[in-house]
């Protein structure tokens, strides 16, 4: 489904993106992990002609979709920090999104099980930061297509809403769908991902099965199992 | 682009601070209209203060604004839209909001007064057309600032120093400019130095009407000699027309490079 060709992004001298050479399936939840600063954030925005690379190729569907927008109508994402314009409410930027996409959608599901139902008339700038994740999410997902990209999704969310959401992820990997996940909560990682892809300085370390990441780092979790993988590279690093 | 204009609009028109800049145009017109019932000397009073205040606010709110929607603009970049539809919306729909608060602050009391059996008539349209162009061009330049500089203390000062140079720091220079070179010929460096200030394009504009050459200062005066009024008419408003065209050129040329 997604296809990254000699990826290479600078930020100024700092070379964010190093060669990145990579193969997305059509379907299953990856999740895209790293330490700070290791690129996860800048491929996705990659991806989303967010950011535009210094050299290489993205292919999406079979096309080269680098200085292109039209296949974004394909796309869901959540931003990874939730701000939005202050004067407006939810239910407005929920209509904005319906019409700048037409088609069907499905938020009522969203507001009835974050029970946000009395927030959708409040301006923005008066909902709190759990909230306005909520909305976030609901923006993000309302809209039923077949590659879901979450930046950070479980940040100020409440337990319950955490649940709702992840059991919405597993739905949507029965539904055939590609769900690529950022996060730090590596719990989060290890609940919902089939794949694991590990971002180390700009390079993919690791691309595989969640599993077999566990079994080369000799790990009996994801934390122990990277935990492994960042002590080995500092050793290196030192030596 | 529409929908997008549509909604940057709406967003900007609820915000209490363009409420409280139509509020203070309502009030300081009213006052004048009342205080004074010389209608050319209102006129030339309120074109003193939206010669001020409108580069003032539209580069203050232009940049303000597009900081408060960098990641709504990041949003708004994950969906089916060009580059170039998103900042052209976002950017028309703040300028047309900083518009409309002229239109209503200026405009308004002025029509009660019955400015339109008047001799002023122009005069008053001239000013609201100005008021409305300055609004554009200095947003304009605020998007540019806002967007080449990520830095929002940085960028709100750049803001701040532009505004002042255009409005104070630029006349001055000027003049000094003038006078350390009075024994040359320096029409032609005034004139062109005329083109390349926004604020100095409107005043002119208006006081050319107002046939006001005491207040015209000495680059009126050129421009009116050398000219004369109709061709430097033009010249002014072609002047105005530029600056208004090529930032948003610009801006279009920055947003299609931008990493956000």
């Amino acid at each position: 489904m997604i296809t990254f060709k000699q990826l290479n992004k600078t930020y100024k001298k700092n070379h964010v993106l190093k060669n990145i050479d990579l193969e997305m399936a059509g379907s299953g939840v990856v999740a895209l992990l790293g330490p700070n600063g290791s690129g996860k954030t800048t491929m996705l925005k990659c991806f989303l002609g967010m950011v535009l690379p210094e050299s290489g190729d993205i292919i999406f569907d079979g096309q080269s979709i680098l200085g292109k927008y039209e296949y974004r109508s394909k796309v869901s994402y959540l931003p990874q920090i939730a701000r939005f314009p202050d004067n407006l409410s939810a239910r407005e930027l929920i209509s904005l999104m319906k019409e700048i996409k037409p088609g069907t959608t499905r938020e009522a599901r969203f507001i009835e099980v974050f029970n946000r139902e009395k927030e959708l008339d409040k301006k923005m700038s008066s909902l709190s930061g759990g909230t306005r994740q909520k909305v976030n999410i609901i923006l993000a997902l309302m809209h039923d297509d077949p590659l879901i990209i979450l930046d950070e999704p479980s940040t100020g969310l409440d337990p319950l809403s955490l649940q709702e959401l992840k059991k919405f992820i597993r739905e949507e990997k029965e539904n055939g769908k590609l769900v690529i996940i950022t996060t730090h909560i590596l719990s989060l990682a290890e609940d919902l991902a089939d794949e694991v892809l590990f971002l180390l300085e700009g390079n993919i370390y690791f691309n595989g099965p969640l599993q077999q990441l566990l079994n080369d780092q000799h790990g009996s979790s994801l934390e122990m199992a990277i935990a492994q993988i960042l002590r080995t590279n500092k050793e290196i690093a030192h030596a | 682009m529409l929908k997008i204009l549509k909604f940057s609009f709406y967003e900007m028109i609820r915000s209490r601070w363009v409420f409280i800049y139509t509020l203070f145009y309502l009030v300081a017109t009213m006052a004048f209209l009342l205080l004074s019932n010389d209608l050319s000397k209102v006129l030339i009073s309120m074109t003193n203060i939206t010669l001020i205040l409108t580069p003032l606010i539209g580069i203050l709110f232009g940049t303000i604004y597009y900081y408060n929607s960098k990641e709504f603009i990041q949003l708004l970049m994950a969906q089916a839209l060009s580059r170039w539809s998103i900042f052209t919306g976002m950017y028309l729909g703040m300028a047309l909001a900083l518009c409309l608060s002229v239109l209503v602050g200026i405009g308004i009391p002025f029509l009660f007064y019955g400015i339109m059996g008047s001799p002023d008539l122009t005069i008053y349209l001239l000013l609201i057309t100005m008021g409305c162009v300055l609004s554009i061009i200095f947003s304009l330049i605020a998007f540019i600032i806002a967007i080449s500089c990520d830095d929002e203390v940085k960028g709100l000062s750049i803001s701040i120093f532009v505004w002042l140079f255009f409005a104070i720091i630029y006349d001055g220079a000027f003049m000094l400019l003038i006078l350390g070179f009075k024994d040359y010929p320096l029409d032609k460096f005034t004139i062109s130095m005329l083109v390349l200030n926004p604020i100095d394009l409107a005043r002119i504009l208006i006081l050319m009407k107002l046939d006001m050459s005491a207040m015209m200062g000495y680059t009126g005066a050129v421009l009116t000699k050398f000219l004369g009024r109709g061709m430097g008419m033009v010249l002014v408003s072609a002047s105005l027309m530029m600056w208004m065209i090529i930032p948003f050129w610009r801006l279009f040329a920055l947003g299609k490079k931008k990493d956000f």
